[in-house]
């Protein structure tokens, strides 16, 4: 069975992905480990988001899409039959571009992943109420609240309300696309904070436009162009030393 | 920078030209069109009040809110609770055939069904809307009632069950595409929200869209409901014009779009206590789908989800 104790979290292997007849991701090959950060960049339309969303195949949402290549999570292949995609998803959580709370209250809104996979137990769902708003670090500003709609907190305690919700499942990695694209500096700070803390327990993927964000948060990043991985290692090495001269153009803003 | 063509000058010179009292007449012409409805509407609320006024004066309230219904007789009397009780029964029974099945095609048209099916089922469901409600009445009884009766042998010929089923079956449509219009609205970023979660698409569709979408659902519910309370060719044609209090929805009963019906076909003269009874039924007719209305809108507005 699974072992969720493998220092790899996802060994992706050969991976192309196809709109219709636009390939959007071409070979990819990547390793993404436990508890590390990693930060996806390059510029619009490289296939970043598409790589993020591919991990939990939320990607087949869209119609036309075709995949070939193997993306092992522990040691099972994603794309086999026998994986089911709704549990790949507990195990996978996702934070999107704009925060997207439920139009419920903000108990509804973390205790939703729970409820739906058949958590029935009060004292359990108060338990995972509470340590998930902890962990989100949400937890002191809503506790008088929790019933209110979510839709009444701000544009950053919605989006950590989002982690929130994504952390009730207990996943093992949390996949963020462009988590903080949508939120003013404060609001953004905190959601960093956030990431670094989330590191010990979680292996997180981030997609972001921002060269300054990879750079504080991530301990590795990817580079895509293209639909290409041109570029992957220590965040350090890729800002202070990148191998490939399209990385070095697209760091240092010649270009993107 | 020289232009070689002189737009501003041709502007200024357009703009001198235009008509400024145009710009004064044309929105006070809107206004008045706006007003044609208003002055309708205020019209008939009128007359139905003081024709209605008329009738109270021979009937007491009380009188008027009894079982008893029997206009025609050498000692008449004008009790309207048993067109009430079959405008009831026959928009619940219609209620009961359109809400589970407008709903449930909603949710697939919405959520599950394919573009390609969706574009078949669409325009098929707005002919059924387009279909003018003789037709419909004559459907009732001349196809649903004998089908019926081999169901139920003790239903009589005009019946509330027929042409109830057959108002359902009228209102689908609405509901459907309401509905469905409710749920389209709401914002994918949900949608993909609750698939992150590992949701199912049934999941999704019953736990997130439905409830984001409640307010319009049951905006066309009620909209809904008060077609069929206004309904009136249907019942008319087959469900009779039994006047007996009764909940058996096996017999004929009268609905208030019936009682007005059969009265302004010749029966009641100008003037007599008949007459006037027609413009009370009308105005509790009116009261019952304003108060509909009103809480369509207070539904929606008190469910809004904002997203």
């Amino acid at each position: 069975m699974t072992n969720y104790e493998n220092k790899i979290v996802y060994d992706v292997k050969g991976l192309n992905l196809w709109y219709g007849n636009d390939q959007a991701l071409k070979d990819i090959n990547i390793k993404i480990n436990k508890n590390e950060v990693t930060a996806i960049i390059g510029p619009s339309g490289c296939g970043k988001s598409t790589f993020i969303k591919t991990l939990n195949r939320m990607i087949e949402n869209i119609p036309g899409v075709r995949t070939t290549g193997e993306i092992m999570y522990h040691g099972i292949n994603i794309f086999d039959k026998t994986m089911r995609v709704e549990e790949l998803r507990t195990r996978v959580g996702m934070v999107f571009q704009k925060p997207n709370p439920f139009p419920k209250s903000i108990y509804e809104n973390v205790l939703y992943g729970p409820k739906i996979h058949g958590v029935k137990d009060k004292q359990m769902l108060q338990e995972i109420l509470e340590t998930s708003l902890k962990s989100a670090a949400l937890w002191d500003e809503v506790k008088d609240r929790l019933h209110d709609n979510a839709y009444g907190l701000s544009g950053g305690q919605q989006q950590r309300l989002c982690i929130a919700r994504a952390l009730a499942v207990q996943p093992d990695v949390i996949l963020m696309d462009e988590p903080t694209s949508a939120l003013d500096p404060i609001a953004t700070a905190k959601i960093e904070e956030l990431i670094d803390s989330l590191k010990s327990d979680y292996s997180i993927s981030i997609v972001t436009h921002s060269m300054q964000q990879a750079g504080r948060i991530s301990d590795k990043t990817a580079f895509f162009l293209m639909g290409e991985l041109v570029e992957f290692g220590n965040t350090e090495m890729i800002f202070s030393n990148p191998r490939d001269k399209r990385t070095e153009d697209y760091i240092t803003g010649r270009f993107g | 920078m020289e232009n070689k063509i002189d737009v501003r000058n041709q502007i200024r010179n357009n703009i001198g030209k235009r008509k400024n009292n145009v710009d004064k007449i044309m929105p006070r012409f809107f206004l008045i069109m706006a007003s044609v409805s208003v002055i309708t509407t205020i019209g008939i609320v009128v007359t139905l009040i003081t024709d209605a006024y008329h009738f109270f004066k021979e009937v007491s309230i009380f009188d008027f809110f009894s079982t008893k219904l029997s206009p025609l007789s050498a000692n008449p009397s004008f009790g309207i609770l048993p067109l009430i009780n079959g405008t009831i029964l026959s928009s619940l029974i219609a209620m009961l055939v359109a809400i589970p099945i407008g709903l449930t095609s909603a949710m697939y048209l919405s959520e599950f069904s394919s573009k390609r099916t969706r574009n078949f089922i669409k325009p098929i469901l707005e002919v059924l809307a387009g279909i003018p409600t003789i037709v419909y009445g004559f459907f009732a009884y001349s196809f649903v009632t004998p089908l019926l009766m081999k169901l139920i042998p003790s239903l009589e010929a005009k019946n509330v069950l027929s042409p109830g089923i057959v108002m359902g079956i009228m209102i689908i449509p609405m509901v459907a595409s309401l509905s469905e219009d409710a749920m389209k609205s709401v914002p994918n970023a949900l949608r993909e929200g609750a698939y992150g979660l590992g949701s199912t698409k049934l999941e999704v569709t019953t736990k997130v869209v439905l409830p984001a979408a409640i307010s319009g659902i049951m905006a066309s519910f009620v909209l809904a409901i008060s077609r069929a309370i206004g309904e009136t060719m249907i019942v008319a044609i087959a469900s009779g014009s039994s006047k007996n209090f009764t909940f058996d929805i096996t017999h004929s009963m009268q609905t208030m779009t019936g009682y007005i019906v059969e009265f302004t076909s010749g029966d009641a003269g100008s003037g007599t206590t008949g007459y006037y009874s027609l413009y009370a039924v009308g105005l509790l007719l009116f009261i019952f789908t304003f108060i509909m209305n009103i809480i369509a809108q207070y539904i929606s507005k008190k469910f809004r989800e904002e997203y």
